[in-house]
């Protein structure tokens, strides 16, 4: 049998870009996953093949191709129904991504369930996708927004929860599974379990832990859960709304045209059955078809095993990082708590300049807010940057990240 | 040439020991801004006299190319009067700091504050009924700056 240290080094021979240099000749070592993933060659080879050999309109035509593309497409909601462990393929709703997902939930079940002294409650760590539609309902509606306070380990307080479902007004709590900044997991268990007990709606954003561990819908029990392709080796523009069947049926529609309709009159409209309610007009076919394939590939490999490599390289690097004299990591050390995102301040050098002088040496990382502006008040820093690992990343990709780190300090005389 | 290497000497040491940074209590006019994407954060405070910059200072968040380039800045502005102010080019601040190649998505860094600068002269010269054309021209540059 294979090492699984092995396998995880065959995987980098099925991503092209990872051949490729940068700057002067330095080896790629990107690092900036939770942001996206990079592609292997079965995904691109979905794609084209899909534009090759099958491209046509679903749903309606009744030719050979017509029936190709339909058959390829709804085969990836099986998928993703299988992936995540749903049992009615009728809940997953193909859109643009978690942003968009988020957006239809407070669209489409927003308008029709917020009321004026409504409270939505999310958290302090989450991304912005999951902030601003909030805040743009709360403000139509003449609603509240409530924040879960972070503690300085980088968890939620659930003492905070408590609080506001006690006053009996909350509709909605909303939460990442795991942060995008700290990489923190959240305890969905006690979240979830709580807003059941007070009768309330859970949306859970799955963009950060879909990718890199085993998300199982059946067991979470949250109403809502969201997701992107493409930080799951998938490609942009294409994601992942799941909604309970209970729910998703007092919901009205998001965008009206083609596809979503049952029969239109001059002056009324029937809608089309779930979910193809919401998912109007020509949907984006081929990276659908694309996601189908990062999901195969992601299968494959198994999700225990890519979360057992990501404990790996994370221990690894946090404890290099942690010998880095005036190099601060943000969030829990626990990494039973933690996925493989870490973000760090290094002295007082401001991130992107560590950016920059770290792009040099051909290392990829991100720097800045990381879309997470709340959270940044809340660390009371401007930005950080921020390392995240996925399938690809090696121990040896960690040390470059160190050695480079290592010139940041003597650039800026640290 | 590496990206790296746009950090010399001079930039490392304003970005820890800034020029002007600070805030004017009684100061004329006062202005603010921030780049969306990164973060960096500028206000600039300007006490102005006899049609002269006689006093101006710095203060907020930013990376070591901005708080270079914000001193640099500053100290170019001070004692002149508003119409030499008001032509303070984009390559006059990146050309004192070797800035002038400087890679697309790091100028936003090295020009919010000339940004802010422009914005500042332009709302004082708003309260003072200076010729209005001459105003808007100012807004229009300082808004398409980067």
């Amino acid at each position: 049998m294979q090492s699984a240290q092995t396998s995880f080094e065959n995987i980098r021979k099925d991503f092209p870009i990872l051949g490729r240099t940068v700057r002067e000749n330095k080896t790629l070592v990107y690092l900036d996953n939770a942001s996206t993933t990079q592609k292997p060659n079965q995904v691109i080879d979905a794609i084209t093949d899909y534009y090759r050999n099958h491209n046509a309109n679903i749903h309606r035509a009744v030719y050979a191709l017509a029936e190709e593309a339909t058959e390829l497409y709804e085969k990836t909601r099986d998928k993703v129904a299988n992936f995540i462990n749903v049992k009615n393929r009728d809940e997953i709703i193909f859109v643009r991504g978690t942003t968009e997902a988020i957006n239809l939930v407070a669209y489409a079940w927003g308008r029709a369930h917020i009321k004026e002294g409504d409270i939505i409650v999310t958290t302090e760590y989450e991304h912005h996708s999951n902030i601003v539609p909030w805040q743009l309902l709360t403000q139509e509606k003449g609603a509240k927004i409530e924040y879960i306070g972070m503690d300085d380990n980088g968890e939620l307080i659930l003492d905070d929860l408590d609080k506001y479902l006690a006053t009996g007004k909350v509709k909605l709590v909303t939460f990442s599974l795991m942060s995008n900044v700290l990489g923190t997991i959240s305890d969905s268990d006690a979240i979830i379990s709580k807003c059941k007990n007070a009768g309330v709606l859970t949306l859970v954003d799955g963009a950060q832990a879909v990718p890199h561990m085993k998300v199982d819908l059946e067991k979470l029990g949250c109403d809502f859960f969201a997701f992107s392709g493409h930080k799951m080796l998938g490609p942009t523009g294409i994601g992942i709304l799941w909604v309970k069947k209970s729910v998703l049926e007092t919901m009205n529609p998001f965008h009206g045209g083609g596809d979503m309709i049952r029969e239109v009159h001059k002056y009324e409209t029937t809608w089309n059955d779930l979910p193809y309610k919401f998912e109007a007009g020509t949907p984006n076919i081929a990276d659908v078809i694309g996601l189908g394939a990062a999901i195969d590939y992601l299968s494959k490999i198994g999700m225990d095993s890519i979360r057992q490599h990501e404990i790996d390289l994370t221990t690894y690097a946090l404890e290099k990082l942690s010998q880095i004299k005036g190099l601060h990591v943000y969030g829990t050390k626990d990494i039973t708590k933690r996925g493989g995102v870490i973000s760090f301040n290094f002295a007082d050098v401001h991130p992107h300049d560590v950016a920059q002088i770290i792009d040099a040496e051909g290392i990829a990382v991100r720097s800045g807010h990381h879309c997470a502006q709340v959270l940044m008040e809340r660390l009371n820093v401007a930005a950080t940057s921020r390392a995240s690992f996925y399938i690809y990343n090696t121990k040896e990709e960690v040390d470059k990240l160190i050695n480079s780190l290592n010139k940041v300090a003597e650039v800026f005389k640290l | 040439m590496s990206n790296a290497d746009i950090y010399h000497e001079m930039i490392i040491d304003y970005s820890r020991n800034p020029i002007n940074y600070g805030q004017i209590e009684d100061h004329d006019v006062t202005f603010h801004d921030s780049n969306p994407l990164c973060g960096d954060s500028i206000d600039i405070d300007m006490k102005i006299d006899d049609n002269k910059v006689s006093d101006i200072k710095f203060h907020g968040k930013g990376c070591a190319i901005c708080m270079a380039c914000s001193s640099v800045l500053t100290e170019i502005a001070k004692g002149k009067n508003i119409d030499e102010v008001k032509k303070i080019s984009k390559n006059d601040v990146l050309g004192e700091l070797g800035l002038e190649n400087l890679q697309a998505v790091r100028i936003k860094c090295a020009l919010l504050s000339l940004k802010v600068l422009k914005f500042a002269l332009y709302s004082y010269l708003g309260k003072h009924l200076e010729d209005s054309q001459d105003v808007d021209k100012l807004k229009e540059e300082a808004a398409n700056l980067y």
